[in-house]
């Protein structure tokens, strides 16, 4: 049994988070948080704002510090992990999405994708640079790479910004509402493109406020609320009978 | 008679006002600084009063001409003579100028890294010493250096001489190089931090993320001030004439002694302020170019 879920990677947990606290000073943001992905699972968390969301995926990658609990990204244990130098490994393996996109405005489209695989993993600049253009012929953006941030769109940049996280070539990617800032036109370009990555297999948590999206491309969907999973479960449980009438309400709203 | 030429210390008051002002426009709006900076530009070095010193110079020599005894030289015939001592002065300014600046950016970039450092006890030591140098008087700094080193210093058997332009050099360079971790300091902290998360989360170091993510976003920011300061720190090196040092100052006293004539006093020293006028007028013009180019993005 065992053997064979190693063998297909379906069922590892790649990520781990196990009953996560986060203060910011006397506000309590993440109240014991636990939840697994597997290797090549699409995993979306919903909820309202300030529900924590995006400190919890920020605490995935390291950017927040935990107060109590412990996060497992691959082979490290992130919760052991407190300076910047610590971090490094972790985040060559995961790879985060912002909503503002944060491209680097003084680079073109191109240089922001290859910074990162030249300057930090030291690769080849002629194999990186091969790998760039792929990038961004995979998330539609041909022609663009000698454009600087200032000159896209912003769903142009956000594709720029998956192309420069990919570029690391992460074993999971976290994607922190990534469409939010974007008008319903550029947002599809955007959400293709994480389609395409999830249906390759990519691992993935999304915290996201696109219902519809979440809906088709998730594996398992989390709705949290105060700083704790209030529930979960696939989304075709959790979206069509939500077992908790904080999730009805909150769906009702939405949708 | 020797109240003609302009005190270095008044011209130095003038000098630092224009600097504080400046400095409380950027804390008040960082990024603002481009079209706000224009107005200050103009006040130091204008054209009109470039027009106003040239006038001034012209009508100087034109009375001390029609003053001057038909026996002797005529005062542009003075001026004519020693213009090339006057010249190795100046360059000795300009010298004393490019050197501090080169120190003074070069210490103020690593007092900078240590106002932002993550490091309590680094930024607090850092604070008191931008502090303490952007304040002082600088011709205090100055005598305080000139007397603090000695004349020569021993390495093993080597012995380095100090000579007192060095000196001078760096006794300038201290306030210099507080301003510029001050305009290093600003600029860097006027980019979002959401720049240094995508940097992070890229798995860059902290240092790595200074150079080439923060400081080359901060370049078109710190210009403009930077070059402020210069301009302001070449009339400044006229102070090092009291500390003894050979430059324009101290040539054109040397001059008006040796001479000993009282109608070259205004024209030689509106000949000087000249000079100075021509070299920093093209930097303050650089200056409000790069401002209202950078301002308006």
């Amino acid at each position: 049994m065992t053997h064979r879920i190693d063998a297909t990677g379906s069922n590892v947990p790649i990520v781990r988070v196990l009953d996560v606290h986060k203060s910011f000073g006397a506000v309590e943001v993440l109240r014991g948080i636990s939840f697994d992905v597997a290797k090549g699972e699409a995993v979306c968390i919903i909820g309202p704002s300030g529900s924590g969301k995006s400190t919890l995926l920020r605490c995935i990658n390291g950017l927040v510090t935990i107060d109590r609990g412990e996060i497992f990204v691959a082979l490290h244990a992130v919760h052991r992990l407190h300076k910047d130098v610590e971090m490094v490994a972790l985040r060559k393996d995961v790879s985060i999405v912002f909503q503002q996109y944060n491209l680097f405005p003084h680079k073109t489209a191109l240089e922001n994708v290859m910074m990162a695989p030249i300057d930090v993993l030291k690769q080849p600049r002629r194999e990186v640079e091969e790998r760039a253009y792929a990038l961004l012929k995979k998330v539609r953006l041909s022609g663009k790479e000698q454009s600087y941030p200032g000159e896209l769109s912003g769903g142009q940049q956000q594709r720029v910004a998956i192309a420069r996280a990919l570029a690391m070539r992460p074993q999971v990617m976290l994607f922190d509402e990534v469409t939010a800032a974007l008008d319903p036109e550029t947002r599809k370009e955007v959400l293709a493109t994480i389609r395409q990555l999830i249906e390759e297999g990519m691992t993935s948590v999304l915290v996201t406020h696109e219902m519809a999206f979440a809906r088709e491309i998730a594996d398992h969907v989390y709705f949290t609320d105060h700083g704790l999973i209030v529930e979960d479960g696939p989304p075709s449980q959790l979206f069509a009978a939500p077992r908790k009438e904080r999730t009805r309400a909150f769906l009702e709203q939405i949708l | 008679m020797r109240a003609t030429p302009p005190s270095p210390a008044a011209l130095i008051c003038q000098m630092r006002r224009g600097g504080l002002s400046q400095r409380e426009r950027r804390q008040n709006q960082p990024l603002s600084l481009g079209k706000r900076g224009r107005g200050e530009g103009a006040a130091l070095f204008s054209t009109r009063t470039g027009v106003a010193l040239a006038i001034v110079f012209v009508a100087s020599i034109a009375v001390a001409q029609i003053r001057t005894q038909p026996a002797s030289a005529s005062v542009l015939e003075l001026l004519v003579k020693w213009t090339p001592l006057l010249a190795t002065g100046f360059l000795f300014n300009l010298l004393i100028s490019f050197f501090a600046m080169v120190v003074g950016t070069a210490s103020g970039l690593l007092l900078a890294f240590a106002r932002i450092s993550p490091r309590r006890s680094l930024r607090g030591t850092s604070w008191i010493v931008v502090q303490f140098f952007r304040n002082a008087p600088w011709l205090v700094l100055l005598f305080f250096v000139m007397y603090l080193l000695p004349f020569q210093f021993r390495l093993g058997s080597v012995t380095i001489p100090f000579p007192d332009w060095i000196k001078a050099t760096l006794g300038l360079a201290l306030p210099i190089m507080a301003n510029v971790a001050e305009i290093v300091r600003g600029a860097v902290q006027s980019i979002p931090t959401a720049q240094w998360d995508a940097a992070r989360s890229l798995a860059f170091s902290r240092r790595q993320t200074l150079w080439k993510i923060i400081l080359p976003q901060c370049v078109k920011r710190m210009l403009p001030p930077w070059m402020n300061w210069y301009a302001i720190l070449t009339m400044a090196t006229t102070l090092a004439s009291i500390v003894g040092v050979s430059e324009v100052m101290t040539i054109t006293l040397r001059i008006t002694n040796a001479e000993g004539r009282t109608d070259l006093l205004i024209p030689i020293y509106s000949y000087v302020l000249l000079w100075f006028f021509l070299y920093c007028y093209p930097i303050s013009r650089w200056t409000r170019r790069l401002e209202a180019r950078y301002g308006q993005r």
